[in-house]
């Protein structure tokens, strides 16, 4: 409880006790096979986000997981999609999550939703190294900017680069088809209703032509997960609201 | 070389839980008493910047009086602590025990070494997952535990509120009446009316993370 002071940072406290999970290699080491996470997105509506990733691992050319989550909550006004080396990117959310909610306790108030993407794009930068080798993590972070009363949304690359996109954004094996789905059928005055309909279609869309890209699954009732944030706060669609979007969708491409 | 002169160990805590408990009278009290949905915790707080009460975790709070700095620090060290237990294991395995031990260790410790003890008394609550007795922990100054049962009080007129407590708190209180009791029990011990309360509850029915403040106008208005 005497551990010297490292101001708000639950990461900056986990390194002062050299408690922070890290993965060191040596150039020219041959990269483990490992679950990768593929198709993740995320698009506006009018006064938020809304994210949607597939629930397919793949390792090679093999199906790893059916059910796997990309999409988390990450704190009240928040949420993150992960695309790339699944053991790496789920543990980076669940330290992401710690810090938000650290910071908030510390501190008495949230970070702005400038501070959160910033943060995360540390996180992702710290991952360079073990991204030459082959181990990628790729996030997309959208959240409600309590500040600017509006919903935001973050994509990123390797080197912890951080873009605010506009519209949309996608991440992840199929992302080119979903981006090139949701570049023609996107407007600006979707609902969120119309939002989450829309990134079912995407993930659908981009299932068809990329095989690390998981549809759902009708049969065994795998759906995407679909997660929604606005000024109400982050929250989950669960499968009987998702279910009926997934099963249309898949009808709409017959 | 100076000798230094010789004071009795007996003599040594006396003084420095005289000056300790000095410190602590000089500040207001808080307390925490069980309603129906969970813990409401309820502070004098003239301050709406400054606060006595905080989250630590899922079903976590803390509260204390005395010395704003020195309170504060226990704070930060306990929500540093639960957050790394329940990051390198499970949130499960955070408790309000494990927090109220540590307070008691560091704060046992800082008493016997440090020349100066702090001037402080914390409160520990935990509402139960299914709804049975909740915890409410006190420690004082020189590190002692007090498991408590349904309300508690910590601060200079604990004694006081204490008994005022035992006199109006029942099983089952609404939101509305707990604080209503907490007011009474303020005016009973203080002998006037408040200048301005903080208060925050931990509630069962709001989710994964039960900590809430309230605003007290809320309570009073209706």
């Amino acid at each position: 409880m005497n551990a010297p002071v490292p101001g708000a940072s639950f990461t900056d406290l986990l390194d002062s006790l050299g408690a922070r999970p890290t993965w060191r290699g040596q150039p020219g080491d041959k990269t483990p096979s490992t679950p990768e996470g593929t198709t993740v997105l995320a698009l506006r509506y009018y006064n938020g986000v809304v994210m949607a990733g597939d629930r397919r691992a793949t390792e090679g050319n093999l199906v790893a997981h059916r059910r796997i989550r990309k999409v988390y909550p990450t704190d009240r006004y928040s949420a993150v999609a992960i695309a790339g080396t699944a053991g790496l990117a789920i543990e980076m959310v669940k330290l992401f999550q710690v810090e938000l909610e650290h910071y908030e306790k510390i501190e008495g108030v949230r970070l702005s939703l400038e501070g959160k993407a910033s943060f995360l794009a540390r996180l992702v930068r710290g991952q360079l190294e073990l991204a030459i080798q082959g181990l990628v993590v790729v996030p997309l972070f959208a959240g409600y900017d309590e500040r600017e009363e509006r919903g935001r949304l973050y994509s990123y690359d390797v080197v912890g680069g951080r873009y605010e996109e506009t519209d949309f954004g996608s991440t992840g094996s199929g992302a080119r088809l979903a981006k090139s789905f949701l570049r023609t059928t996107y407007r600006e005055d979707l609902t969120p209703e119309d939002a989450a309909d829309l990134a079912v279609k995407a993930l659908v869309a981009a299932s068809q032509e990329d095989t690390a890209t998981g549809g759902p699954d009708l049969l065994r009732g795998i759906f995407p997960n679909v997660v929604r944030v606005d000024s109400d706060g982050v929250s989950e669609l669960g499968d009987d609201i998702v279910g009926p979007l997934a099963e249309h969708a898949m009808e709409s491409i017959q | 070389m100076t000798i230094p002169f010789y004071v009795a160990p007996e003599q040594l805590v006396r003084d420095k839980a005289e000056f300790a408990r000095k410190g602590i009278a000089r500040g207001r009290s808080i307390l925490g008493l069980d309603y129906a949905d969970g813990v409401l915790l309820l502070a004098e707080n003239p301050s709406t910047a400054l606060h006595k009460i905080s989250e630590v975790y899922d079903r976590i709070a803390f509260a204390g009086v005395g010395r704003y700095n020195e309170f504060e620090t226990l704070r930060k060290a306990g929500i540093r602590q639960a957050d790394l237990m329940g990051y390198l294991y499970s949130r499960d395995d955070v408790t309000a025990m494990g927090l109220a031990t540590a307070f008691s260790q560091t704060l046992g410790v800082i008493f016997i070494r440090d020349p100066k003890p702090f001037e402080v008394e914390v409160l520990i609550a935990e509402v139960s997952e299914d709804g049975s007795e909740h915890r409410l922990f006190r420690v004082t100054y020189d590190g002692t535990l007090f498991d408590e049962r349904n309300y508690v009080a910590i601060g200079g007129k604990a004694e006081q509120l204490t008994a005022a407590l035992g006199e109006l708190w029942r099983e089952g209180l609404t939101l509305k009446e707990a604080f209503e009791v907490g007011a009474e029990v303020f005016r009973r011990a203080e002998g006037r009316e408040s200048d301005g309360w903080e208060a925050a509850v931990l509630d069962t029915s709001t989710g994964p993370r039960t900590f809430r403040r309230l605003d007290p106008s809320e309570l009073t208005a209706s």
